[in-house]
């Protein structure tokens, strides 16, 4: 069988859910044998270097280039599939959405970071604004509301061997089964 | 002003988190400065206002999935001060230390093995196809799958003591909900002899590396800088509990013994309006001068000793080779991590077969206080969390540093200090050669996930220039 491509992500996430992927343990050295890995933060390949079968987002959309990543990988992926709370609800991300009474949350977010701390030492008060700095978005966005995802696997983080499952489902292109034991869907 | 070409690193791989680099080179292509960008803004700060405490410890970890059991833990410890437990059960501290010495350990191993090892193995510049963890899976397999099943296995111990691997809830304000079964444990006292024996061999991989590598780790992104950690009250190597000492450049004491409930009296974060990410430094020397480094190679130069044998006998070596003065090599913070894997596995070895963890008494309260600080020595370095909370059990205050900004202007200097030596002048530069740049940051095993809670700021304006300067687009955003 010729080897699937995979490339994964992380967009404003935690990272967790790619530890979680590593939590599959002895069974990623079977995973290499089924993959190939392009584009992901485990590798140094920065750029899709061809078009993917197969890309697991972790995170939702906080700025700009969470937002062009994500259109680049829908474009260069076959299967986009959402990893983990971040990338399907919002996650804690999207906790900066709704401050109670406030009407720019991202404004209070950043006033506490930086202007209101008695603890931060700024005497210019001034904003950092190098060009570097991708654009905030005015508030966190799933992935769903941003491009199509063809698959969800949700948890915070999906364990291990849920996504273990779910991905040789998708590599093997066996289905994927509709009822599993409380453990894996047991999501907190 | 002069015309400078910018190159990007973009995004930074086989590091945790978000972040890029860039490189400004003049018209002679010398590199005209280099930096180190987190590109990413949560505002943790603001939104965990109005939440009830004991919601803390469990939300705080989703800023980082690497290290959970740290943001986890560090929330605990604020969180015991603000119930009045005053001194928590030994069951409990016992269950909390046996799940921060796992998390250490898998934490040291994923970083060494899977995301630095292929740099270490094949060279700075070697083929960027082999260059990563399946690299080393084809080329290694034995070393890989050792690395695996280390990584395993403190995965298994943070599942035991917290609950599940990753987003644990056992630490509770006050202590924990559970303890250790010996069903639970006695699966991995069976693997720990194992452990030790793997241990070993990653230790004199690291040392070996270094020793025989010593004239480029003393070239390769090597400054003078204070340290800073806890360590215990007699000056032993601490990654639980302590008291904060930091050093200077030449290993003289700045202050010690310092009771982090107060730290803000010693310690203040910089904002510079080029990064996104704040500048700690120490009062007392300013905000120049005061910048120091923490995490392994910090602590290796904070602690007096280390209380368990194996590791203490590696400390000892370690110190040998800079003559017993601060070690200020970057590329020796490996080295270091694999000194303290050994100490997490002796600690490891010591609990699983100490009776208290099966212990029943679990919380303690006291009483009620409006303010809790909570510091711990977490794998990348000190992590402070420091919360106050209303007569209604909701946080009205919250002030983070987590252990990678604390190194923030370390690694601004590793980086340009690596770019000025391998890039200037160069007529065509190339991907190995940026990946040096990479390296040079890798060190510091930088968690670019959490160092993101709540360092962005909006850039005010985005402007976009061709090469010949002319503003060609525009993007602003009212505040
Ligand atoms: S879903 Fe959970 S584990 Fe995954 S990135 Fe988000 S916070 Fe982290």
């Amino acid at each position: 069988m010729k080897k699937k491509k995979l490339a994964t992500v992380s967009l404003a996430g935690c990272f967790g859910c790619h530890m979680s992927l590593l939590d599959i343990d002895e069974r990623i050295l079977d995973l290499v044998e089924l993959v190939e890995f392009d584009r992901s933060p485990i590798n140094d390949i920065k750029k899709f270097t061809t078009r993917c079968d197969i890309g697991l987002i972790e995170g939702a959309c906080c700025n700009e280039a969470n937002v062009h990543t994500l259109i680049d990988f829908r474009k260069n992926c076959d299967i986009l599939v959402g990893v983990g709370q971040c990338a399907i609800m919002g996650g804690l991300p999207v906790m900066r959405n709704a401050i109670m009474h406030s009407d720019d949350p991202l404004r209070e977010c950043l006033d506490e970071a930086y202007l209101n701390s008695k603890y931060v030492y700024n005497p210019s008060n001034e904003i950092p604004n190098d060009p570097a700095l991708p654009l905030l978005l005015d508030k966190v966005y799933t992935c769903p509301q941003v491009v199509k995802i063809d698959y969800q696997i949700p948890g915070c983080p999906p364990s291990g061997d849920m996504l273990w499952r779910a991905l040789t489902a998708l590599i093997t292109g066996t289905h994927f089964q509709t009822s599993y034991e409380y453990e894996l869907i047991k999501y907190d | 002003m002069p015309k400078t070409k910018v190159i990007e690193i973009e995004p930074l791989t086989r590091v945790e988190g978000h972040g890029k680099v860039t490189i400004h080179l003049d018209e002679h292509n010398n590199v005209d400065d280099a930096r180190l960008h987190i590109v990413e803004f949560r505002g943790f700060e603001r939104f965990i206002k109005g939440r009830p405490y004991w919601e803390v410890p469990v939300i705080v970890q989703r800023l980082c999935g690497i290290c959970p059991v740290s943001h986890h833990l560090a929330a605990s410890k604020a969180m015991d001060v603000i119930v009045g437990a005053k001194k928590i059960t030994d069951t409990a501290e016992k269950m909390r230390r046996l799940m921060h010495y796992g998390q250490m350990f898998q934490s040291h191993v994923l970083h060494f093995f899977h995301l630095c090892s292929p740099d270490l193995l094949f060279g700075f510049g070697s083929d960027l196809k082999d260059r990563n963890v399946i690299g080393v899976i084809a080329k290694h397999p034995e070393l890989a799958t050792q690395a695996v099943m280390m990584r395993k296995f403190g995965q298994e111990i943070i599942k035991v003591t917290a609950g599940k691997k990753i987003h644990g809830t056992s630490s509770v304000p006050g202590g924990i909900n559970k303890n250790l079964s010996i069903e639970e444990r006695d699966p991995l006292l069976k693997q720990i002899d194992q452990m030790k024996e793997w241990t070993r061999g990653a230790l004199k991989i690291a040392k070996d590396y270094t020793v025989e590598h010593l004239q480029l780790a003393k070239e390769f992104g090597t400054f003078n800088s204070s340290h800073l950690s806890l360590v215990r009250e007699d000056g032993a190597l601490d990654l639980y509990h302590g008291n904060l000492r930091a050093i200077d450049a030449n290993g003289n004491i700045i202050f010690d013994q310092v009771d982090y409930q107060k730290y803000y009296n010693f310690i203040m974060e910089e904002v510079r309006t080029w990064s996104y990410m704040k500048f700690p430094f120490i009062k007392t020397r300013g905000h120049v001068d005061g910048w120091y480094r923490v995490g392994p190679l910090s602590r290796m130069n904070t602690c007096g000793f280390i209380d368990t044998p194996e590791a203490d006998k590696a400390l000892q070596e370690f110190k040998s080779v800079t003559n017993g003065k601060p070690n200020h090599m970057s590329l020796a913070y490996h080295w270091a991590r694999m000194i303290e894997i050994t100490h997490c596995v002796e600690k490891m070895e010591e609990l699983l077969n100490d009776p208290d963890l099966q212990g029943t008494d679990l919380l303690v309260k006291g009483e009620r206080q409006a303010e809790g600080v909570g510091l711990i020595e977490a794998p990348r370095g000190t992590l402070f969390h420091h919360y106050k909370v209303d007569e209604n059990d909701l946080v009205t205050f919250c002030n983070l540093i987590v252990s990678t900004t604390n190194n923030n202007e370390a690694m601004n200097r590793a980086v340009k200090n690596v770019a000025t030596r391998y890039l200037s002048g160069q007529q065509k530069i190339t991907e190995g050669m940026l990946n040096h740049v990479e390296v040079a940051v890798r060190a510091y095993d930088p968690c670019l996930s959490c160092a993101t809670h709540a360092i962005g700021q909006m850039p005010l304006k985005v402007e976009l220039y061709d090469v010949n300067n002319n503003l060609i687009d525009e993007k602003s955003k009212g505040l």
